[in-house]
């Protein structure tokens, strides 16, 4: 489809490049934010943020209008082709799966007929493309979750789920960064502090890059947590 | 850094702002910051402090607090009969305070959020910096948290005035809210109740916060091919969330994504207005253009910068 400009208030421009949950429009909108947040600022262009299908840009309206951001931005989508645009990265999180940490892996794997191990192992074959981060500093909307692995939210959310753990919702699959109630099925957790605001890297990956979950035994479990406590 | 104040009683949310966090949005972080940056910004230039210093964010209650340090002191924002060891005491104009002074502030009466600014401003640690207090993501301010009773804030370095400085007028808040809004981002999933939105009158709820705040009138329908909700998108202060209820939610700092559509966009030289409508009062969005906004936009700033001259003139 041709791409789409909406008006989201006088400083910002939501560009839409697609519809659904889409693998080349999302590529489309990570290759847009990247060509616009690397490199040379664009003078007037406070932000870029991609999410599913859209390009969210903020501007300050002293220094570029609507029209002229436009014309940027069309512009900049016909050079995708031609442009060298930074690959997106996969990143490995590693989880311990099950137990404490996962008390509703029994769950899953009965309400799919599988056994334990066979969710661990389609849960982190799979590769995880984030088609945004938002809701929660460091939170990933994930696609891929193998619909073998598909789980209702629990009636009842839990008042505290602990940072780092990781579950299922429905055919969604995420990561908790912060500790917070959340109704999701917990499979596991991750030992990595997924948003550190003094870390360098306040969070790991950007919008477009690929999650894989490795399964990691409780001794690597405390042993990486101590090393990101750090 | 000197301690500056303890709080005695900290009101029901009153959190260390400055003008708000930018630049990590694609991490999920928002913007956060003074609901209301214009009252925030007055008081920073009444003690003779930049844009932005950090202050005292304090809703509907007021805090009280006792100076630790001689420092001057702004009161703006919402009106809440401010006392000093008992005798009134009023805003909009800078206080020299000494050690041991007890202020105290009452609830709103005008407006819904006042601000305390401090000679210096209130120092604490830069998170991704800012000094904004996220309460969501438990960040920035003072741990990331409302204050408590027994708080103690210092404040940054910063040289006392030779004069008192005070506004030259004195802003009122309106019972209604007039909110110059931009129709979208999703105004044509609202092509038949688009008018009766821009006609409405709504009401403040109770349900108000830093995310957002709840508004109750005519139910807006969305167009019967329209869907419920659609896969998130990037959201920004000022847009006006229409929810399966049809009861708008002006939604304000604290978040960055959301997967219900918005039907208009509060302008953002308005969203302070928005910040000090408390409940009970009504909104109306008034209907502007792009090109009419971003002339307003010019002409806030050109306000701005004149009035910030006549402060550090004054």
């Amino acid at each position: 489809m041709a791409t789409e400009f909406r008006i989201s208030g006088d400083r910002c421009l939501l560009a839409v490049y697609g519809r659904g949950v889409d693998l080349a429009v999302n590529e489309k909108v990570r290759q847009m934010t990247t060509l616009l947040t690397s490199g040379q600022p664009q003078p007037g262009i406070v932000a870029a943020v991609g999410s599913y299908c859209t390009l969210s840009v903020t501007y300050d309206p002293l220094l570029i209008g609507f029209q002229e951001l436009t014309g940027l931005l069309l512009g900049m989508e016909k050079t995708l082709g031609q442009a060298t645009v930074p690959e997106a990265k996969t990143v490995d999180i590693p989880v311990c799966y099950g137990d404490d940490f996962g008390p509703d892996l029994d769950f899953v794997a009965g309400h799919n007929n599988l056994s334990t191990d066979e969710v661990v192992c389609l849960h982190s074959a799979a590769a995880y493309r984030i088609y945004a981060i938002g809701f929660a500093p460091g939170f990933c909307y994930l696609g891929g979750l193998d619909p073998r692995l598909h789980a209702p939210r629990l009636d009842t959310p839990r008042l505290n789920v602990a940072a780092g753990s990781v579950g299922i919702a429905g055919s969604q699959t995420g990561v908790y960064p912060l500790t917070s109630p959340g109704g999701w099925r917990l499979i596991g957790r991750t030992p990595l502090r997924l948003f550190a605001p003094e870390r360098q890297q306040p969070i790991l990956y950007k919008p477009g890059d690929t999650i894989r979950f490795r399964s990691i035994s409780t001794d690597e479990f405390q042993h990486l947590h101590q090393v990101d406590s750090r | 850094m000197t301690d500056a104040l303890r709080i005695l009683s900290p009101g029901p949310c009153t959190t260390v702002q400055d003008l708000g966090r930018f630049g990590h949005y694609h991490m999920g972080v928002p913007v956060s910051g003074a609901l209301d940056n214009y009252a925030a910004r007055i008081a920073n230039w009444l003690v003779g402090n930049p844009d932005n210093c950090a202050t005292l964010e304090m809703s509907l209650i007021g805090a009280g607090m006792e100076f630790l340090c001689p420092a001057d002191i702004a009161i703006t924002g919402a009106a809440m009969q401010p006392q000093i060891n008992g005798r009134p005491c009023r805003q909009w104009t800078s206080i020299r305070v000494s050690h041991g002074d007890i202020l105290h502030l009452g609830a709103a009466d005008n407006g819904c959020r006042a601000y305390l600014a401090i000679s210096g401003g209130i120092e604490v640690p830069l998170v991704l910096g800012s000094r904004s207090t996220y309460l969501g993501g438990q960040l920035g301010g003072l741990d990331g948290r409302m204050l408590t009773a027994g708080d103690i804030l210092q404040r940054g370095v910063g040289p006392l005035l030779h004069a008192t400085k005070t506004l030259p007028w004195f802003p009122l808040y309106p019972e209604t809210a007039l909110l110059r809004a931009i129709a979208g981002p999703h105004d044509d999933y609202f092509h038949n109740h688009l008018q009766q939105f821009f006609d409405a009158t709504f009401k403040v709820t109770a349900q108000i916060n830093r995310m957002g705040a709840r508004l109750e009138g005519p139910t807006i329908h969305r167009d019967t091919t329209a869907p419920e909700s659609i896969l998130s998108e990037p959201i920004i202060p000022g847009n006006v969330q229409i929810p399966a209820g049809g009861q708008p939610i002006v939604l304000l700092m604290e978040q960055t994504i959301g997967g219900y559509t918005n039907i208009a966009t509060v302008i953002s030289i308005d969203i302070w207005r928005m910040g000090q409508a408390k409940p009970g009062d009504e909104v109306r969005f008034i209907p502007v253009h792009l090109e009419k906004a971003h002339q307003l936009y010019r002409e806030w700033a050109g306000f701005l910068t004149s009035t910030k001259a006549l402060l550090e003139r004054a």
